[in-house]
Formats: structure tokens, C-alpha cells, sequence
């Protein structure tokens, strides 16, 4: 490095030269200024909730989160109805659903996916190695549209005749489709996390006279126990944003209950289905942005702490190994 | 006591490859549904004829050609954001400087970003405040960028693909030797000629993996075009930039959702469904390959 900043200093005087530093120093930060700009222009959408009297009396705070009169005299209720008369705008059944289903895809696919990244980073013959890890890489490469429109033409109707739901759709089809979009990254992540405990921990143990399985089950994976966590947590992250597969496969109806097999609609599937019909500048269109600020922020916190949680086990590890 | 540690471990063992099973059987299942009931429609007429009777009779050509456009248009963006990112971070700034950290965790962060906030974005940014902006400028108000369109589509999943080129690019900046730069700066190279003629030659095939990564990405994503350009019928191709295009997933997620004849468009929409798969399985097999020539070196080249 010492080298190369000396024949910085030396040569930084051509013109060429100055232009390509400007313009790749430029483009390097444009990753940070799309997050800004994402950040800003979703909450200048998302903004008029707070402070424009005229958006606030049909969506505050208070409308948006507390129990809302659906007629005159009628007990108040959590309802998402944007397109009627009196629109009403409860996120409450929205954050259930979404909740539902996230909860149901991550309860599948993380035990699948750290038991899989175990085995083929622990115990896996070549040839099984070879072929978990192709097939993990083709599912993530599978388009979100196709998982849904699976989910929703296939597996929906499979699942309805073997077990017989009032609703065709519902968060536990939606909790299925949305797995298959969660388990690549959870693999990965805890592959990485495997892979990174030192080999002298393995060593130490079998030298000790314990099985491989004992190995892996004692020694490894609660040293990469971290790892495994940051890894759950960003597929929680994965899962709250997915949009085409809740979409296609939830049925979309807003109920606020706890039932896994009644219909559900997601946030992100709210902004998907409404965002194309609605006014601009409009209550309606200020509260979907809201929203889309809501999940980024979520996203955005989660993983934050995900990568950073994993570049401290990494530094952890590397400095015991 | 052994042969109760033989019993447990066998038992792991057995929940392990069985975890391994049930994902693979359910790809296998997904895959071998689209491939069954989708290869029987596939012809020539259905790749290169436009939509008709309600999308319950002719071919996809449309959909395939706004893909295409708009996966061009994405990756002209892209590939020099991406590629200068990441040599900023491999070639320019000191390595562990705040800087790059910074940066890293932005990409981090972006690739993480629901698509769905992307196509917010997109409408809120680029259509009502660029293309809105442009059209005051340069129309006297009249409507021309301010609405859904082809270029602002390709931008928005410019923006979501970049993590992807970024990522692909570092490792094979990775994978060239240090001497080689010394050498170039020994012979007197400046830095910008050394990345010129030394850096980016010997990154072309990690590049290429990142551009093909980003176009199979880029190419199955509805969620982002929905609301910037994807349109459910057109009876013209897209031919400026501000057109709006029909698009492979949208139309699938069209034909799924709001067909008026379910059963009818079923065979037409399995092979659209398969041909949107063979386009995206073609383009990553083509990138794992490429990675993998890459991986070798960076292990032997030394």
C-alpha cells in the first residue's frame, strides 16, 4: 500500500487520471446517496400524515393505529378499507397479517436451512456438497413471480383439498411460497458463519475423542451461534418485504385475527395492489408511502444489526483462530 | 454409552440430510409442475407473436421484447456504476478507511431494501420529481417523462441490481495478483492507465458474472417496474424511452391474478412461466460458470 500511494503522488498530475479518480470517487458514493434519496423521497411522500390538516383528517396517527367507528354508533373497529365512502386506514390488520405470515415462512425455513448449511459445511460428502449448494443457488435465482404464481395455481389448491380451509389462501400458503425466498439467504449466511469457525476447534474436539456429529453439534454450532442468529434475523428481513409471493398467495383480505389459516394482506402486498389505482396526493397515497417508509426503516434496522452482528463473530473467530 | 452417542449421532445425521432432502424436493416439485405442464405450448408462433383474445390466445413476443429493452437499458446504467464502486473500493481508497466501510455498508444496506420500496421510490423520485422536473424544463409542463416509462423502469432496477455487479467485481479485483499492479507501476503507469490497462482486462470475466447476475435478477423482478413502466397490455413495442413496455413477470403475475378465464389462459400462462425460468436459469448457470474459472484462479494463481 505504502508503494502505491507513492505512485499516486508522483503521477495524480495527467488529466486522464483525475477525471477516472473524480468520476469513480463519484459513482462509489451513489450507493450512499440512493439510500438518502430513498429515505428522503419516501418520507417526504409519507410526511403529509403528520403535518398537512387536510391529509390528517382522513389518516392521522390516531386513525391509523387506534380502534375507528365503522358507522355512526357503532362499536369502534380495526378495519383497512382505503376505497369506501368514510375510508378507513387501521394498519392493525395489515401489521397482523404480515406478521402472521413473516412469523410462519421464517418457523420453516430457518431449522431447514441451518440444518442443511450444517450438514453440507460439516459432514456433506463432496458429491452431496455439490449438489445442496447448486440447488440452494437455483432456488434463490427462482423469480419471486413464479414462486407465487406456484403457490397460487398449485400448491394452494393441493394444500385446500388435503387439509380442508375455509380460505383457499391464507398466511400458512403465502407462509410456505414465502419460505422458499427465505432459505438461500439463511444458508448462506450460516454457511459463511460455519465455514469461519476454525479448523483447531474442530481438531480440539475430535483429537478429544468425539464423533464428528458430536463435533459439529458441540463445538460448532455454538461457535458460529451468532452467526446462525444473524442469519435468522436477516431472513426475518427478507421475509417482511417479500412482495409477489404474499401477493399472489394470501388471499389479500384484511382481517385482523390470529387464525394462520385465514386470508391475510401484507404491507408490502397493500402497496403492490393499490399503489397503481390511487390518486396522487391523495390520503390513500400518502399512508401506502407511509408504509413503504415503515418497511424500509424495519429492513433497514434489521439488517444493520445483521451485518454487523456477523462481522463480530468474524473478527471474534479470526482473532481465536 | 458409545453406542448411545452412535444412536443420537445418527439420528442428526438423519434430520440434516433430510432438512437437505426437503428443500430439494421442493425446487424439484416446482420446477418439474412448470416443465410438465409448460413445455407442450411452447412454439415459435408463442415466442414471436403479440397477445390476443384477452391474453388467451397468441404468443408473449411483447413481454419478451420489454424485457429484454429493459434489462439492456438497466445494465448500460449499472455495469460503470458498479464497476467504478467497486474499484473505488479495491483500487482507490486506503483499504479499512472509513470511507469504504461507509460505502460497503450502503451496498449492504441497499441489497437489502424490499423491492417494493424500490418501486415506491421510483414513482416517488424518478417519475414525480425527475421526470416531472424534465418535463417543465424541456415541454412547457406537457406530460412526457412525468409518467410511468421504460427508462425510468431500467433505472429503479439499476439501483437494486447494483449491489450485485459491486459484489461480483470485488472478487475478481480480488483474484489479480499485487505484482501485476507493481509491475505496471514500475514501468511508470499512472494509476488510471494501470486500472485501464492491467485491472480491468484481468476483471472482464468478473464483471461479465455481475452484469449476468444483475440481468437474471433484473429480469424476474415485477415488484419495482409495477408502478415505473410495466404496462398490462400494449399493442405497440416500446420504441423511445418513455414508453411504457410489457414485461415477462408482470405479465405472468397478470395472467395469474386478473385473467377473466382462468382455465383457458392456463397452458399459455405455464409457458410463459417456463420461458421466464429458462431465461433466468440460463443467465445464472452461464454466471456460476464464469465464477467458477474465476474462484480457480484466485486459489492457484498465486
Amino acid at each position: 500500500m505504502m508503494m502505491l500511494s507513492s505512485a499516486e503522488s508522483q503521477t495524480s498530475g495527467t488529466l486522464s487520471d483525475r477525471i477516472a479518480r473524480v468520476a469513480i470517487t463519484g459513482s462509489a458514493f451513489l450507493a450512499i446517496i440512493s439510500l438518502i434519496l430513498i429515505f428522503i423521497f419516501i418520507g417526504k411522500e409519507a410526511l403529509p400524515i403528520f403535518t398537512s390538516a387536510a391529509i390528517g383528517e382522513e389518516a392521522d396517527l390516531g386513525k391509523l393505529f387506534l380502534p375507528q367507528p365503522t358507522r355512526e354508533g357503532a362499536k369502534p373497529e380495526y378495519t383497512w378499507q382505503p376505497i369506501s365512502e368514510v375510508p378507513k386506514y387501521s394498519l392493525l390488520p395489515l401489521l397482523a397479517g404480515t406478521l402472521k405470515v413473516t412469523i410462519i415462512a421464517t418457523l420453516i425455513a430457518i431449522p431447514l436451512a441451518v440444518l442443511a448449511a450444517l450438514y453440507t459445511a460439516e459432514f456433506a460428502p463432496p458429491w452431496a456438497r455439490e449438489t445442496v449448494k447448486p440447488a440452494i443457488e437455483i432456488l434463490a435465482g427462482i423469480p419471486s413471480v413464479v414462486v407465487g404464481f406456484f403457490c397460487l395455481m398449485v400448491m394452494a389448491g393441493w394444500l385446500h383439498s388435503i387439509f380442508g380451509w375455509t380460505f383457499r389462501l391464507n398466511a400458512v400458503t403465502a407462509g410456505i411460497g414465502l419460505s422458499l425466498a427465505v432459505i438461500p439467504i439463511v444458508y448462506t449466511v450460516c454457511e459463511d458463519a460455519f465455514s469461519s469457525v476454525p479448523q483447531t476447534y474442530r481438531d480440539g474436539s475430535i483429537a478429544m475423542g468425539a464423533s464428528s456429529w458430536q463435533t459439529a453439534s458441540r463445538v460448532v454450532l455454538p461457535a458460529a451461534m451468532p452467526g446462525v442468529l444473524a442469519a435468522c434475523v436477516l431472513g426475518f428481513g427478507r421475509a417482511i418485504g417479500e412482495t409477489m409471493i404474499v401477493l399472489m398467495a394470501s388471499g389479500n383480505a384484511a382481517i385482523l385475527s390470529l387464525s394462520p389459516t385465514d386470508s391475510i394482506r401484507t404491507f408490502s402486498a397493500t402497496i403492490a395492489a393499490e399503489l397503481g389505482e390511487v390518486v396522487v396526493g391523495s390520503a390513500h397515497y400518502h399512508v401506502l408511502f407511509f408504509i413503504g417508509a415503515f418497511l424500509f426503516l424495519i429492513t433497514f434496522g434489521i439488517n444493520l444489526f445483521g451485518h454487523w452482528w456477523v462481522g463480530r463473530l468474524q473478527k471474534r473467530l479470526q482473532g481465536a483462530s | 454409552m458409545l453406542e448411545r452417542a452412535k444412536v443420537v449421532g445418527g439420528i442428526f445425521q438423519f434430520i440434516c440430510i433430510l432438512a437437505c432432502l426437503i428443500i430439494i424436493a421442493m425446487l424439484a416439485i416446482i420446477l418439474g409442475d412448470i416443465l410438465i405442464h409448460g413445455a407442450g405450448s411452447i412454439s415459435l408462433e408463442f415466442l414471436t407473436q403479440a397477445p390476443e383474445a384477452g391474453m388467451t390466445g397468441g404468443g408473449i413476443f411483447p413481454a419478451i421484447f420489454g424485457t429484454f429493452a429493459l434489462v439492456v437499458l438497466m445494465t448500460v446504467a449499472v455495469i460503470p456504476l458498479g464497476v467504478a464502486t467497486a474499484i473505488y473500493m479495491h483500487e482507490y481508497a486506503p483499504k479499512r478507511s472509513r470511507t469504504v466501510q461507509l460505502v460497503r455498508l450502503a451496498i449492504q444496506n441497499l441489497a437489502g431494501v424490499p423491492a417494493i420500496v424500490f418501486g415506491l421510490f421510483g414513482l416517488g423520485f424518478f417519475i414525480e420529481f425527475v421526470g416531472r422536473g424534465i418535463d417543465h424544463a424541456l415541454y412547457g409542463g406537457e406530460l412526457v417523462y412525468g409518467q410511468p416509462a421504460i427508462i425510468w423502469a431500467s433505472l429503479t432496477l439499476a439501483l437494486l441490481t447494483m449491489p450485485t455487479v459491486v459484489v461480483a467485481t470485488e472478487e475478481a479485483l480480488r483474484a489479480i495478483p499485487q505484482s501485476y499492479r507493481e509491475v505496471a507501476y514500475s514501468l511508470g503507469a499512472t494509476r488510471w492507465q494501470m486500472i485501464r490497462r492491467v485491472v480491468l482486462p484481468q476483471a472482464v470475466g468478473g464483471i461479465l458474472t455481475g452484469g449476468i447476475l444483475a440481468v437474471s435478477r433484473g429480469s424476474g423482478e415485477v415488484a419495482p417496474v409495477m408502478f415505473t413502466g410495466a404496462a398490462y397490455f400494449l399493442p405497440e413495442l416500446p420504441g423511445k424511452l418513455s414508453d411504457q413496455f410489457m414485461e415477462l413477470g408482470y405479465h405472468v403475475y397478470v395472467m395469474t391474478t386478473q385473467s377473466p378465464d382462468v382455465e383457458a389462459t392456463k397452458p399459455l400462462l405455464y409457458a410463459t412461466v417456463l420461458v421466464l425460468l429458462s431465461l433466468t436459469f440460463l443467465l445464472n448457470f452461464s454466471a456460476i460458470i464464469i465464477r467458477a474459472q474465476i474462484r480457480k484462479r484466485l486459489r492457484y494463481g498465486r
